[in-house]
């Protein structure tokens, strides 16, 4: 009892001017730009707008400055206190709601992940300003746990009431002398959607955090993970697979993270980018003022993570290391192998739809190919140009209001600590070799001619596409999750993983594989018409007939 | 016994949500409705994900989108063009426009601007455009929900049409809930206006064919002539008349009022059937009747499991006086009530419920974090708890007692939707939580495992 899907004539120019039909001239001009059709240009690849605000009335997938400030970048840094300064909602909302994972287990391992601490404004403090309470918020947290840090995190009332948190951040972190205090202007109505909250955390982590502790962690082949969140233990399996090359991670951003990890992140040897989206501007960071290279690493799919382990040893040039990268892999693939080799026997051929974050639309493409299924459109929430088309278009990116609201930190050399890892001739040679440094090529060139690719799609547009498209299966988040599925399409969440993961490194492959094969293969979709629904024209007759 | 601890400036760990989720909520009980926030984005794609992963639905929810420029020269032009663009591409018959802490800050008026849409757009078929002021510095998600209630009476119902449905505002409760309210109505054989009715929208069955706004919902000419309704009946000890639509339509409109609890346990319940009795001038149906009997049969059996055990509840202050009823009579002493509302009238409302039982009513604490409740409740020794899973941790595992699972937010347990908590057939499924709760936790605690309790 299945229920056919017929064959859909795809043609993408179609369904792109169906879905534009709909909406008000204006409104459709903007939103062409924003959906391209993937074809296969001479060296080029065709351009999309990004990174641009969402349209009013529009039910965009996307969040805000807060949400990408507090909740995902330094939502998984579990010793750090911190508090939400606003009325309830905001700090409510991003309660222990991602599956950024910790391990607290050590002793005397502080974990405040599970805290929501807010100042609670209320109407006085919206008149009078909530300067003081605050004061009083950070005092008490510092009474409570001593913790090695207390972050504040403003929601848009206190822009706009000009509460003047990083003053007292400094006031208190004076204060105490031994707690570092820093605020975060975060509000909401910033930047065009959680890319910016990114931004903002990240420069003042690095402002007011990275090069505290000087002191150099033992251990071989010293690297930062960036752009790493942990969800559903993503990092674990990234940090057990490193763990057994031999190669040391000296801090995560900011999964499974810790203060003392990013104060120490200027003494590893080489910068491995994950989400480019949210951290590459970290990267160059780190890079111009301590002398740290980066490469841009894919631990999503199991032959992502054999390329990117072989690349960080290419780095290294250090014949154990790379033996001991050969002998993890040929280790762990047969079991990866044995697991896809099953699955796709029954995924073969069918296909997805990946509209979610700043790079997993375009990595888990990668498992998605592992196990024969095929991509048909994808799109970032909350990516900018060069994720789409590479790096290539950063010069030609347009600078307009809205991202110039966000600081662009202007950083030099340290007078003492700058020490290039590697030189220039070292530099060109590893290059000859066939390693790229600061190079990410995007995603729209690893997609096929005829997909479509979208950026900031909303409720609307996704069911057209649903309904155009009928994939075997549809990737966004939780907001888009039950849409989908009233249109007898499984949706995988990919935000959260369906409380699923890790789906990171070869353990991760696996359990994504079984996970889609599960998903796709499910017969329930067989069952949403009732038997007397199926054959309507079946009716009683007389017996004496 | 009203205790106010404050010994913190700090709010640790909400016992509380914000005011436009409420509103949200609310509007999504009215077909055709499209809830829309008037301020940043972040806000209906929060609220959106928190109400989804209660009621695993689809939950729509606009915004204005402000961006900083909007946040200095005002929200209006943005409002005007979402709510045209909801209209494209979702033809509501509602857009429910709710403020944020964003507009009500830098002083948008949304009644204003919704005014002005109407007469600048009046050559378009516009949907009824309803609009509620809900900023979160100050009261609670509650306050949110019952003011966009009032304000789609206030600014829906027109004419007093004479009609012979009554009209039930149950407050916020599960979808299951709902479906039994009207369930009851229908046995009563009354005609019925329940203001929201989101049973539908909030859990609805698998499609073959996806609908932009999910069926069901109170129809909007129901909602127009609740003002010739022959009587309201209201849930909610701590709200006040002159916050409800119940207290509006029976000042406005002379309709009579039937404040009662929320129908949680055996005498609440027993309230809301007496006054359904009186409007319909029908006895109670008899097969509310059987499930009144077979409610007390099961608090005569379960006693001996539950006599004297102490129990913390915690949640919106109304739910908290339903249960409070509720487990003071079937024995359990509640020993502490509390809530992060601020109405002012919990205190009173379990004082009411819990007059005519004997022993010490429980310690109440309003406008109060978990902090403050697990400081209080480690004093009290309880042996369960019971709430929303946001007590899960701080509360019931810190202590190493079970919580029984009851309202919003209900994120670790399957099946939120369909929790029961109204009439006497919440009362019993309640009831069987809460007695195998208390099984469970001495089977667990055995050395032994005894398999027959």
């Amino acid at each position: 009892m299945t229920t056919k899907r017929k064959p859909v004539p795809l043609n993408p120019a179609e369904i792109k001017a169906e879905m534009l039909k709909r909406y008000p001239p204006k409104v459709a001009r903007r939103r062409d730009k924003q959906i391209m059709i993937n074809e296969a240009l001479a060296n080029d690849t065709p351009e999309i707008t990004a990174n641009v605000r969402t349209i009013p009335g529009i039910i965009s997938m996307r969040g805000c400055t807060y949400a990408g400030c507090k909740g995902v970048i330094l939502g998984p840094t579990r010793d750090i206190v911190n508090i939400t300064h606003g009325p309830i909602g905001c700090g409510f909302y991003s309660w222990l709601t991602r599956r950024n994972q910790t391990d607290a287990s050590g002793a005397g391992d502080a974990n405040y992940m599970t805290y929501c601490f807010s100042t609670d404004m209320q109407d006085k403090d919206i008149i009078f300003g909530g300067e003081k309470k605050l004061e009083q918020a950070i005092q008490e947290a510092y009474d409570l746990f001593h913790p090695k840090a207390i972050a504040v995190f403003a929601t848009c009332p206190v822009g706009l009431i000009g509460d003047d948190i990083h003053a007292v951040a400094k006031r208190m972190k004076e204060k105490f002398g031994d707690c570092n205090v820093f605020a975060f202007s975060c509000e909401g109505y910033k930047g065009v959607s959680q890319s910016a909250g990114h931004h903002i955390a990240n420069n003042q982590i690095f402002r007011h955090v990275v090069g505290e502790k000087d002191e150099k962690r033992p251990g071989g082949f010293q690297i930062n993970l960036l752009g790493e969140y942990n969800i559903g233990g993503d990092g674990f399996e990234i940090d057990r697979i490193l763990k057994r090359c031999g190669i040391t991670n000296i801090a995560t951003f900011s999964g499974n993270s810790t203060y003392d990890q990013f104060a120490s992140a200027h003494t590893a040897d080489l910068n491995c980018v994950m989400c480019h989206r949210s951290i590459n501007y970290v990267a160059d960071m780190l890079e111009t003022r301590y002398g740290i290279p980066w490469v841009k690493v894919n631990f999503i799919g199991a032959g992502a993570t054999a390329k990117s382990l072989r690349k960080i040893a290419a780095y290294f040039e250090n014949p154990e290391l790379s033996g001991q990268v050969e002998a993890l892999i040929a280790e762990e693939m047969p079991a990866v192998e044995a697991a896809r080799k099953d699955v796709h026997a029954r995924t073969g051929g069918k296909t997805a739809m990946l509209f979610v974050g700043g790079s997993r639309a375009h990595h888990y493409q990668e498992l998605f190919k592992e196990i024969g299924m095929k991509t048909l459109s994808a799109g970032y929430e909350f990516a900018h140009r060069d994720d789409y088309e590479g790096r290539r278009v950063i010069p030609h990116l347009k600078v307009d209001a809205d991202s110039r609201n966000i600081e662009e930190l202007v950083v030099e050399p340290d007078p003492e600590r700058f020490q290039p890892r590697i030189d220039g001739d070292r530099q060109k040679s590893l290059e000859a070799k066939g390693l790229t440094f600061k190079d990410y090529e995007g995603m729209v060139p690893d997609m096929a001619a005829g997909t479509l690719v979208i950026d900031d799609l909303n409720q609307y547009e996704a069911e057209k596409l649903v309904r155009a498209f009928k994939p075997d299966i549809f990737c966004a988040g939780i907001k888009e999750k039950f849409s989908i599925q009233k249109l007898g399409v499984p949706m995988k969440q990919l935000h959260s993983y369906d409380s699923g993961g890790p789906y990171a490194g070869f353990r991760g492959a696996i359990n994504f594989y079984r996970e889609i094969d599960r998903m796709v293969n499910s017969k329930v979709w067989g069952y949403m018409k009732a038997p007397w629904q199926e054959n309507p024209e079946l009716s009683a007759t007389y017996v004496w007939e | 016994m009203l205790t106010k601890p404050h010994a913190y400036v700090s709010t640790t760990n909400a016992c509380k949500l914000c005011r436009p989720l409420g509103a949200a909520l609310a509007f999504k009980g009215i077909e055709g409705a499209v809830a829309f926030l008037h301020g940043s984005q972040g806000c209906a794609t929060y609220m959106r994900r928190y109400i989804i992963s209660h009621f695993r639905e689809p939950v729509d929810i606009a915004s204005s989108s402000l961006g900083e420029k909007e946040a200095v020269y005002g929200g209006g032009p943005n409002l005007k063009k979402g709510i045209l663009n909801v209209m494209k591409k979702y033809r509501p018959a509602v857009v429910g426009v709710a403020t944020t802490c964003l507009t009500e800050t830098i002083g948008d008026d949304a009644d204003r601007l919704v005014r002005e849409f109407k007469a600048e757009f009046a050559d378009l078929d516009l949907p009824e455009v309803v609009s509620v002021s809900t900023p979160a510095f100050g009261g609670s998600h509650m306050e949110g929900f019952h003011a966009a209630i009032r304000a789609v009476t206030e600014q829906v119902v027109t004419e007093p049409e004479p009609t012979t449905a009554v009209n039930l505002f149950p407050g916020f409760v599960s979808p299951e809930d709902l479906r039994h309210l009207k369930e009851i109505c229908e046995d009563f054989k009354l005609a019925v206006t329940i203001l929201p009715d989101y049973s539908d929208t909030l859990d609805g069955p698998t499609l073959e064919d996806y609908r932009e706004i999910p069926e069901g919902g109170t129809p909007l000419p129901a909602i127009r002539r609740m003002a010739g309704a022959p009587a309201s009946i209201e849930f909610g000890r701590t709200l006040r008349p002159e916050r409800s639509a119940g207290g509006l339509l029976q000042t406005r409109h002379g309709v009579r009022l039937f404040s009662l609890g929320l129908p949680i346990g055996l005498r609440e319940t027993d309230a809301l059937f007496t006054a359904l009795e009186e409007i319909t001038g029908r006895p109670t149906p008899r097969r509310h009747a059987l499930e009144r009997g077979r409610l007390l049969d099961a608090y005569v059996d379960g006693h001996k499991y539950l006599s004297g055990k102490r129990a913390v509840i915690y949640g919106e202050e109304d739910l908290v006086a339903g249960l409070t009823a509720f487990l003071s009579e079937i024995g359990v002493k509640p020993v502490l009530a509390a809530s992060g509302g601020s109405s002012g009238r919990l205190s009173h409302s379990i004082a009411s419920v819990c007059g005519s039982i004997p022993g010490e009513a429980p310690e109440v604490l309003e406008d109060v974090d978990f902090h403050d409740i697990v400081e209080h409740a480690r004093g009290l020794a309880p042996d369960l708890v019971i709430g929303n899973s946001k007590g899960y941790r701080v509360l019931a595992r810190e202590l190493g007692i079970p919580l029984i699972r009851v309202g919003f937010p209900v994120h670790d347990r399957f099946g939120a939707q369909r929790l029961r908590h109204l009439g006497y057939r919440g009362a019993l499924a309640l009831f069987d939580a809460v007695v195998n709760a208390v099984l469970e936790k001495s089977q667990d605690d055995s050395a032994v495992g005894y398999g027959y309790l």
